[in-house]
């Protein structure tokens, strides 16, 4: 089996499971309780606190705990919404392939009478920092843009628009969900007033996340009840989650140097190999995108049927056709960079990780190439095309 | 728990009656591209009787599915017997479809309604 579908998930790291195995066995307690073994939770905690802020360049003090990065997204904005309300700004900048935690929080604030301005992402998948800084008005209380793409990996011209937004005056808050681990970050040089993250993306546990809030800004609680993190994230701290994380950050940022070198080199077989597929394109830019992000549109055929065959064949992808997304709408990532209908529902994202070898690679050249060309052969969609009744588009 | 019913991945992983008839007599072709799925079914009707029916399909694995499972249904059958064919017959033929995949079943009744019409209007100018 080959899991090409980091990006959904990743496997728990060996060193992040151990953690996890053991504070959950031996280090049990409540770190809100005065005794031993609360106060010995309550190290773990912070220690984790303390080396989470290491690797992204943050204070300890300026990273909180959360249950993932849908979390921690809804709070930076509602956040940064409520100190815009309390100044009588109402505007917030962001983009058109935001991930859904994003958007969905902002087509609420619109409800609630908040103006929101998407910007376009272009055909490579990459906001301009000028025309962030065109949209930036007198009443704009936060800028929103994603480190890097779920769907296609471009990742985005972060610290241009951080230095941007500091100029203005407006608050930055970044969704990194899949960049942290996976590049460099930090905060303080990139200009970063708020960060979203998540375990899961770098090989930690699910439901446990974080937000990195650069000290001084005030946090609008989503969960209220008792005073844990700082008051501003109500409920017991999940501490064997949140020390795996760190044991799983700690692990990829040491290792991402040699990580993202061993994937982009089978990111670019992998691009280069699928490329020759007739009627195929890329989708983001091809450099100026993750290490292990693969993402293809294929003209004639359908998504879901080709993540089924490849399934079939061993290979784990996904897809943003819109039978894979449960809507009639293929991908807003893909109608953003500008692939109409037809053309959106044949993609294929590939997410790799270092330790995809050559073999596999070709394994996944072979067997998509296979899949595409078959499917192709009893689509009328195909039919059309290569009988000249519609033009081909890729 | 799978996607699928062991039926629906059946049909879809070795389709039944895939192609096209070069001197079909019915054809009709329903969906869209935009929505993701098309489905086109090509019948060749003698005496009344669906002598042979073949299908070409852009979709999902259920379309896929529910395109095999519909011409396999009506091939050898009367006229009057594949106009009767419903959407639900398709979808209970493969065990079930998740709901929101009944979509796919209702294309596959469309579209051989849609190739039965074809032939009778082709019939009447004849």
């Amino acid at each position: 089996m080959i899991y090409a579908d980091n990006a959904a998930t990743t496997k728990m790291s060996q060193a992040a499971l151990d953690t996890m195995v053991s504070v959950i066995q031996g280090n049990y307690g409540n770190p809100s309780s005065l005794y031993s073994i609360g106060q010995q939770a309550k190290e773990t905690l912070e220690e984790a606190r303390a080396a989470v802020a290491g690797v992204i360049g943050a204070e300890p003090r300026e990273i909180l705990f959360t249950s993932g990065g849908s979390e921690a997204d809804n709070q930076a904005i509602r956040s940064a919404a409520e100190i815009g309300r309390k100044a009588g700004k109402k505007h917030i900048v962001s983009t058109a392939f935001e991930h859904h935690a994003v958007l969905h929080t902002l087509e609420k604030l619109q409800k609630e009478g908040f103006e929101v301005t998407l910007l376009d992402v272009h055909e490579d998948g990459i906001v301009r920092p000028e025309e962030v800084e065109a949209a930036i008005r007198e009443d704009t209380c936060l800028v929103t843009v994603m480190y890097a793409n779920n769907e296609i990996g471009t990742i985005q011209p972060i610290r241009e628009i951080g230095g941007i937004c500091r100029k203005h005056g407006v608050l930055f808050h970044t969704d990194a969900v899949q960049a942290v681990g996976h590049i460099p970050i930090h905060v303080a040089e990139d200009r970063i007033d708020l960060l979203s993250a998540s375990a899961h993306k770098f090989h930690g546990p699910k439901g446990v996340g974080f937000l990195y809030v650069r000290k001084g800004i005030r946090l609008t609680n989503l969960i209220e009840g008792g005073a844990q993190e700082r008051g501003k994230r109500a409920g017991t701290e999940n501490v064997p989650g949140i020390a795996a994380m760190a044991t799983a950050l700690k692990e990829a940022a040491e290792r991402m140097k040699e990580n993202a070198a061993k994937a982009s080199l089978r990111r670019d077989r992998l691009i280069q190999g699928l490329g020759a597929i007739p009627h195929s394109a890329l989708n983001g830019d091809a450099k100026q995108r993750l290490p292990g992000n693969v993402n293809f549109c294929f003209e004639g055929i359908e998504g879901e049927s080709l993540l089924l065959l490849l399934d079939d064949k061993g290979i784990e992808a996904s897809s943003g056709s819109a039978c894979t997304s449960g809507s009639l709408d293929p991908s807003h990532v893909l109608l953003a960079i500008g692939r109409v209908h037809d053309v959106a529902h044949g993609s294929l994202r590939l997410s790799i990780e270092a330790d995809l070898t050559e073999e596999d690679a070709d394994y996944i050249i072979r067997s998509v190439t296979e899949v595409v060309e078959y499917l192709r052969s009893f689509s009328p969609i195909w039919r059309d095309l290569e009988s000249g009744k519609k033009p081909h588009i890729l | 728990m799978a996607l699928y019913s062991e039926k629906v991945m059946e049909h879809f992983r070795n389709p039944r009656n895939v192609g096209v008839i070069e001197d079909a007599n019915g054809i009709g072709e329903v969906g869209n591209a935009k929505c993701g799925d098309i489905m086109k079914m090509y019948l060749k009707i003698e005496d009344d009787i669906i002598q042979d029916v073949k299908f070409e399909t852009f979709g999902c694995g259920s379309a896929i599915a529910s395109s095999s499972m519909a011409t396999e249904l009506i091939k050898g059958k009367p006229v009057a017997e594949a106009e009767k064919l419903t959407n639900q017959a398709v979808a209970e033929a493969l065990d079930g479809l998740p709901a929101y995949k009944m979509h796919c079943s209702v294309l596959a009744e469309e579209a051989i309604h849609a190739a039965l019409e074809d032939w009778r209007s082709r019939e009447k100018s004849e």
